[in-house]
């Protein structure tokens, strides 16, 4: 069937909430007004208030909430408008989500689900903008996931409600409309392994979420001028998929990380460093990386763009890594 | 407001009343074993005691049923100790041992137990009522006439956590009882010094709480308190909010030289000392005999000489389970 990301997204919230009584979704605009990027259009008028559940501007609070009503029995799903406005909620995340089940010696697992929008490329500035799943997925006790095509959109949440630990999902804003075909019987899929949107020889193109468009437009381009790439969605950034990393660098002897995330601390430069760690006699030339530039996301569409990972620079930091061709 | 001076005599009181006493003096015995124990370097990190403060736990957790929830601070020896958390686990767990009621990874600020759904030893300031709130909504939303009693200082008050939680539990009405010991520092800083408004009860009415305040320095005036507002929460009246005056005799941590407050201040609090209180109206009204207070003696030094007895005999854990409980062992379910 034809459908969007969105589209995928709100069928899969729809199919948690119709499998199982305890899911329901909390977050600010998600019931009346039908989500601020309408994923959850509709499901107010279909399941009610209770379980499409507007919230007051509280992030620490209705996170915190989430988590109480994951300890509870519930099982949650909370949206956060932006990943920028996470950072309310920072402290219930990282404090309690992340540490209940170890500081508690295994006694309390929290089972929540938190949805949230990240990156760029829509002109929000600087407090709308951000990538920061990378910060997320420096903690331990968290499941950091980047839906990043149809399948994954459909399929991810159901998975990661199954899951009896705190999962993140971070939904790049400039997929919501990517549309496509989508199976039918499209279901849940795994929540821990990377996959191989295309196979190649040549380089390891690895990226993950937003960025996954370009970086297949950039291995095409590559392909015209003789380039054979793979590119590797890691689909998870928390706990990385190392088998599938060091696999495909082990076939290809060549690596560029492309990260909307900055370059500095970043998940970017554990992918480097994990690379070098453990494949250093596997590498024909050193990790490249194309991130974001080190400033605030600005306004002007000039600016942003300037400031991302492009497929014009995807390309170039291929080219350079492959042997200065072009 | 009735309280110590105005409960009945009749046997049952006094049984109750005798009960309460000795729950106090479980939690007093306790505290000063730990101190004792920092103080050998059997106990290390922060400790927090509750030493002045027992009336408030004990008359609130007398109140509350078995599936009940319990949401608490970091100064939570008590707490935990009162809803049922042997005192042998919570010291076990001060000494960093498997046989602690978390295995060694909480500590004296994060005790937590499943059996009694004690959901911690919460150690950021506030960050426990946002739990507090979803437990109370998952109750909520499942039919259940659960209560979940969330616990913490007045310094929690000037927290944002605090007013989106008091404001969450009205809007949505949710069975939850919000319980301010107002001990009036938070760690040093006195509320005048923090706070616009010092009366804490009154912004929880702002949110449409049911709210009043309590002397958390009897037992009997807290239980009373406390019951009322489980009573009301129980039967679907919605959050409840109770302040409780009370005071910490004992330094905030072992690592406090008690520079903000007077010594006066101080002895004038211990005056109103919690245990001493109860045990002389007590006696005065012939409902303790000096046999019965022998017999509660007795009782609390030997469960907390058991307790030590436990911790001392506990074992460390695996160094190979150091990354356990990080995620969920999905096999073991």
């Amino acid at each position: 069937m034809k459908t969007t990301y969105r589209e995928a997204m709100r069928a899969a919230i729809r199919d948690a909430i119709q499998r199982d009584e305890r899911v329901f979704l909390m977050g600010e605009d998600v019931g009346a007004y039908g989500g601020c990027f309408a994923v959850s259009l509709g499901l107010f008028e279909e399941f009610g208030p209770e379980r499409i559940r507007d919230t007051p501007l509280s992030e620490a609070g209705f996170v915190g909430a989430g988590i109480g009503a994951a300890l509870g029995g519930m099982r949650p799903i909370v949206e956060i408008m932006t990943v920028n406005f996470s950072l309310l909620a920072l402290d219930q995340l990282v404090n309690n989500a992340a540490t209940l089940l170890h500081m508690s010696g295994g006694q309390f697992n929290v089972p929540l689900v938190i949805r949230m929008t990240t990156g760029a490329g829509r002109q929000l500035g600087a407090q709308h903008s951000h990538s920061l799943e990378g910060w997320y997925a420096h903690i331990p006790g968290l499941r950091i996931l980047t839906p990043a095509t149809l399948e994954d959109a459909r399929g991810m949440l159901w998975t990661a409600l199954e899951d009896p630990d705190p999962v993140l999902i971070f939904e790049h804003g400039t997929l919501y409309n990517v549309a496509g075909e989508l199976a039918d019987d499209a279901g849940p899929v795994d929540i821990s392994t990377a996959a191989v949107r295309r196979a190649g020889q040549d380089i390891s193109l690895i990226t993950y979420g937003g960025t996954l468009p370009a970086v297949l437009d950039a291995a095409a381009r590559l392909a015209a001028e003789g380039i054979d790439a793979e590119v590797l969605d890691l689909r998870v950034l928390r706990p990385l998929d190392d088998a599938a990393i060091l696999g495909s660098v082990a076939k290809t002897h060549r690596a560029v990380v492309v990260d909307e995330g900055w370059r500095s601390g970043s998940i970017s430069a554990e992918l480097s460093a994990r690379i070098t760690e453990n494949s250093f006699f596997d590498l024909d030339a050193p990790v490249g990386r194309v991130c974001s530039a080190e400033a605030p996301l600005p306004y002007a569409k000039h600016l942003e763009l300037a400031a991302l990972p492009t497929v014009e620079r995807i390309v170039a930091a291929a080219r350079e890594a492959v042997g200065a061709r072009g | 407001m009735t309280g110590t001076a105005a409960r009945g005599t009749g046997k049952a009181d006094s049984d109750h009343a005798r009960h309460l006493l000795h729950q106090m003096l479980r939690v007093r015995r306790l505290e000063e074993q730990c101190v004792e124990l920092y103080s050998a370097a059997k106990i290390r990190g922060f400790l927090h005691v509750y030493i002045g403060e027992e009336a408030v736990a004990a008359g609130v957790m007398s109140t509350l049923a078995p599936d009940d929830a319990v949401v608490a601070t970091y100064r939570e020896h008590g707490h935990a100790l009162l809803r049922g958390v042997p005192a042998g686990a919570i010291l076990a767990e001060m000494y960093g041992y498997v046989e602690g009621c978390c295995r060694g990874r909480g500590g004296s600020m994060h005790l937590f137990d499943a059996a009694t759904r004690f959901f911690g030893g919460n150690a950021i300031v506030a960050g426990g009522l946002p739990l507090a709130v979803g437990l109370a909504l998952a109750d909520k939303m499942s039919g259940r006439s659960r209560v979940t009693v969330c616990f913490f200082g007045e310094g929690a008050v000037a927290e944002g956590a605090f007013h989106e939680s008091l404001n969450l539990a009205a809007l949505w009405q949710l069975p939850v009882l919000f319980c301010c010991e107002n001990n009036l520092y938070a760690m040093g800083t006195a509320l005048a010094r923090s706070e616009s408004q010092t009366d804490i009860a009154l912004k929880a009415a702002g949110y449409e709480i049911a709210s009043w305040s309590a002397d958390g320095m009897d037992v009997l005036a807290v239980e009373e308190a406390a019951r009322r507002a489980v009573d009301a929460v129980r039967a679907g009246g919605g959050p409840h909010f109770l302040e409780l005056r009370t005071y910490r005799f004992r330094a905030h941590s072992m690592f406090d030289p008690e520079r903000y407050r007077d010594k006066k201040e101080v002895s004038r609090w211990m005056e109103r000392d919690p245990i001493d209180t109860l045990r002389t109206a007590l006696e005065a009204t012939g409902q303790l005999s000096g046999k019965d207070w022998k017999a509660i003696q007795r009782e609390v030094e030997d469960e907390v000489k058991a307790a030590v007895e436990f911790a001392e005999a506990g074992t460390p854990e695996p160094l190979e389970d150091l990354t356990r409980f990080v995620y969920s062992e999905r096999g073991a379910e």
